[in-house]
């Protein structure tokens, strides 16, 4: 007769140990068990995060070691929050947001769309088009950067083709009209292939009889569409824009590459004003001040979509 | 017997005593990889000859060098011995402890402040500014200036129309404002079939660029830091009405003589832009000028070199360069200082500047041979002559971020008016020494 795993887990247990365990009850082994991790967590994510919220309090600076460090109040919350330049940065961020998941949501769909028909090269022009995620986001903004000069760069000689515009009459990267422009379109080339896999699994998980079903009632493929398939993809496409939204919200590396946050401060994101604050001009307890406010307003953005997104799932 | 075992034991531990303190030790030397880097580390062979010690070299590119050694000084890091650091950086380095103070050294080994050229002692060395405490050796003394394409200025149909459109002579311009005549001439000229523009200026925004250049334009104007007579007494001096002229003028620069695209150019890209026959002018720091010099398609007799024109209200260049100091977390504090010893050498310091260094020993540079040794020395001495330096308080950083940023929206992405620029710098510097204490 053969023993459960429990038992044989009990009998392979050395004798030693189980007798110094004997007496701890399955609630003690459990936190036992756990408590590696919670220490960890407590370590690597909870203490700098009290520890953050502190320090936005004072006005601490890394770089002056054994300078007094002088307990604030508020003023550290208040200057950000009356500063003109932090609200430039916020509202560049949101258009970049806001551009970036409008194009990357459109032309990622579109794309899912069509290469969800089956097509000679389906898979070959799947895998051309998922090229570009699998770059280095600096390296995107390197060769961008050469892309986007108006003498030597391509980009303005593709638009020059199809406008007859001059090459050298304009600049993406240096124009304050065009930049923010640039930095959208460079990012949607790099991330639409993202959506475009979330929304191609969601598009092959809906069943083929729903279509079937709905061609026997003499449904159009227009209706088909809106009642299928965008509600059937909808949850898929929420969770893209969610995981885009934050990857965003924190966008560093490639725009910094792109354009230093330039010109002027025109495409200076929260991350990259954040990270000169913090690291740069070395105001630790302004940077964390700014940090608990970008903190708090993803969370609690985050926090409404994920309520939304289960409303969602659940219909 | 014993005596003698005790004795021939005690020689035995002296002599290993004595040999492992001669051990050779590792040195690193930090600093930017550029040209002059690569002719140190060819320098240092003769030390590592001499010394038996072994030098390690970290070169970091230029636009990441602060940002990546400012963090290894604040973090405590022993990646470097010595430092060859930039001017700016003396006042924070000296405060916090990060460099070894040098002048019981320099007492020692007999090393003369006197000898060096007195801007780069006070620019590169010397913390708080004129007052007897030296941090830093001057090692590498650098200016901004120009170099301009000779071989374009002296055609006649180009001088003949210039005469005619300006009333004086297309040369080396006597001030900025013949500067950018001369610029504005050249822009989207077409010379042998190619479209040229006037001139490559300083715009960068990450690190330290644009305020390197707009510098140049702002004290020949006028601007001053603060009041002369008065420390931290900026308003009034910051944002005074010449000021708002010289930043007006470098913005008239950009906007009408630049190439198309340059809105984010230092040093390298100004390099590529006059190598690759873009621009009759360029803006950059001495240190390029023997490599301009060697070029195959604008070197030879094709460049010529100036120093920063005056303006309306005085003749200043902005000051480059660097000192090298002992990182004072090195644990490798004599050999690193035997460097320096080294280094100091007037002997090294010739040899230095003969292999692309550029030496602020004055027995180098007041050398009767040395204005005429290559084309651009005399515009490196003249240049030398007119210095003026960015701020080199431990709030560095602060400042000069803040003026990268001002500036450049301003200039490049045009902004509001040049007031506005400079009295929003203004507030922002109040608020840095607010926070120092030192308002």
């Amino acid at each position: 007769m053969s023993s459960t795993p429990m038992e044989r887990a009990a009998k392979a247990t050395p004798r030693l140990l189980a007798k110094r365990i004997s007496g701890i009850s399955d609630r003690g082994i459990a936190w036992l068990f756990v408590s590696p991790t919670i220490f960890l967590l407590l370590a690597i994510n909870i203490f700098p995060l009290i520890w953050t919220i502190y320090l936005s309090f004072t006005n601490y600076r890394a770089n002056r070691i054994g300078r007094e460090v002088k307990f604030i109040g508020l003023r550290n919350y208040e200057r950000i929050l009356s500063d003109p330049d932090i609200w430039q940065t916020m509202q560049a961020t949101a258009h970049f947001l806001l551009g970036t998941l409008f194009f990357q949501v459109l032309i990622g769909f579109s794309l899912a769309w069509l290469i969800n028909r089956k097509f000679k090269g389906n898979d070959l022009w799947t895998t051309i088009i998922v090229l570009p995620m699998m770059l280095s986001p600096a390296v995107v903004g390197n060769f961008w950067k050469f892309l986007y000069q108006p003498q030597t760069g391509l980009f303005n000689y593709v638009v020059t083709f199809f406008t007859g515009v001059d090459p050298s009459s304009y600049t993406m990267i240096g124009d304050v009209a065009l930049a923010p422009w640039a930095i959208i379109i460079v990012d949607t080339w790099m991330w639409t292939p993202f959506v475009m896999l979330i929304c191609l699994a969601g598009l092959r998980s809906i069943p083929d009889y729903l279509y079937e079903a709905a061609s026997v009632d003499r449904a159009s493929k227009w209706r088909q569409f809106w009642t299928i398939t965008i509600p059937m993809v909808l949850p898929f496409l929420m969770l893209a824009v969610l995981f885009r939204g934050i990857e965003n919200f924190k966008m560093f590396d490639l725009v910094v590459q792109l354009t230093g946050g330039g010109p002027g401060s025109i495409t200076e994101l929260t991350s990259i004003n954040l990270k000169r604050e913090a690291f740069e001009k070395w105001r630790t307890g302004y940077a964390s001040a700014y940090a608990v406010i970008l903190f708090v307003t993803v969370f609690g953005l985050a926090s409404i979509y994920v309520k939304a997104l289960n409303k969602v799932k659940e219909r | 017997m014993k005596l003698k075992n005790l004795i021939a034991l005690t020689a035995i531990a002296l002599t290993g005593a004595s040999s492992s303190a001669a051990v050779a030790e590792d040195l690193t030397l930090c600093w930017a990889s550029w040209d002059p880097a690569n002719a140190l580390v060819e320098l240092s062979k003769d030390y590592e000859s001499k010394s038996g010690n072994t030098m390690h070299f970290e070169f970091v590119p230029w636009p990441n060098f602060a940002d990546r050694m400012l963090n290894e000084l604040n973090s405590g890091g022993k990646l470097c011995d010595l430092l060859i650091g930039d001017s700016q950086w003396i006042g924070g380095a000296a405060e916090n402890g990060q460099y070894i103070k040098l002048n019981d050294f320099f007492k020692k080994e007999g090393i003369s402040m006197d000898d060096f050229i007195p801007a780069t002692v006070v620019g590169y060395a010397e913390w708080p500014k004129n007052t007897p405490n030296y941090w830093a050796l001057p090692a590498y003394a650098d200016v901004v200036g120009w170099t301009y394409r000779k071989d374009w200025f002296s055609r006649p149909e180009l001088q003949k129309e210039f005469k005619t459109k300006h009333g004086y002579a297309l040369g080396v311009p006597s001030n900025l404002a013949q500067l950018k005549d001369i610029a504005q001439f050249f822009q989207n000229r077409k010379i042998d079939g190619k479209t040229v523009y006037g001139a490559a200026i300083y715009t960068e925004r990450g690190s330290e660029g644009i305020t390197m250049g707009v510098t140049n334009a702002l004290y020949n104007y006028g601007f001053e830091y603060e009041n002369p007579k008065k420390p931290y007494d900026m308003p009034g001096f910051v944002n005074s009405a010449k000021a708002v002229k010289g930043l007006e003028f470098y913005k008239e620069l950009y906007d009408t003589s630049t190439p198309p695209g340059s809105s984010d150019w230092y040093m390298s890209e100004d390099i590529d832009a006059y190598k690759s026959g873009q621009v009759a002018l360029q803006m950059n720091f001495a240190f390029v000028w023997p490599g301009m010099n060697a070029d195959p398609n604008v070197g030879g007799d094709r460049t010529g070199y100036f120093a920063n024109p005056p303006g309306p209200g005085g003749h200043f260049a902005q000051l480059g360069g660097q000192g090298i100091s002992v990182v004072a977390n090195t644990e490798h504090k004599d050999a690193a200082l035997a460097y320096i010893k080294w280094f100091a050498q007037p002997e090294i310091q010739k040899r230095w500047t003969a292999m692309g260094g550029a030496s602020a020993l004055r027995a180098v540079v007041e050398d009767p041979a040395f204005p005429t040794k290559q084309p651009y020395n005399q515009a490196f001495l003249d240049s030398m002559a007119i210095v003026k330096d960015f701020w080199a308080e431990p709030s560095y950083a602060d400042l000069l971020l803040a003026m990268q940023d001002r500036v450049h929206k301003y200039v490049i992405a045009g902004q509001g008016t040049a007031q506005e620029a400079l009295d929003g710098l203004l507030k922002d510097w109040i608020e840095t020494f607010e926070d120092e204490g030192k308002l």
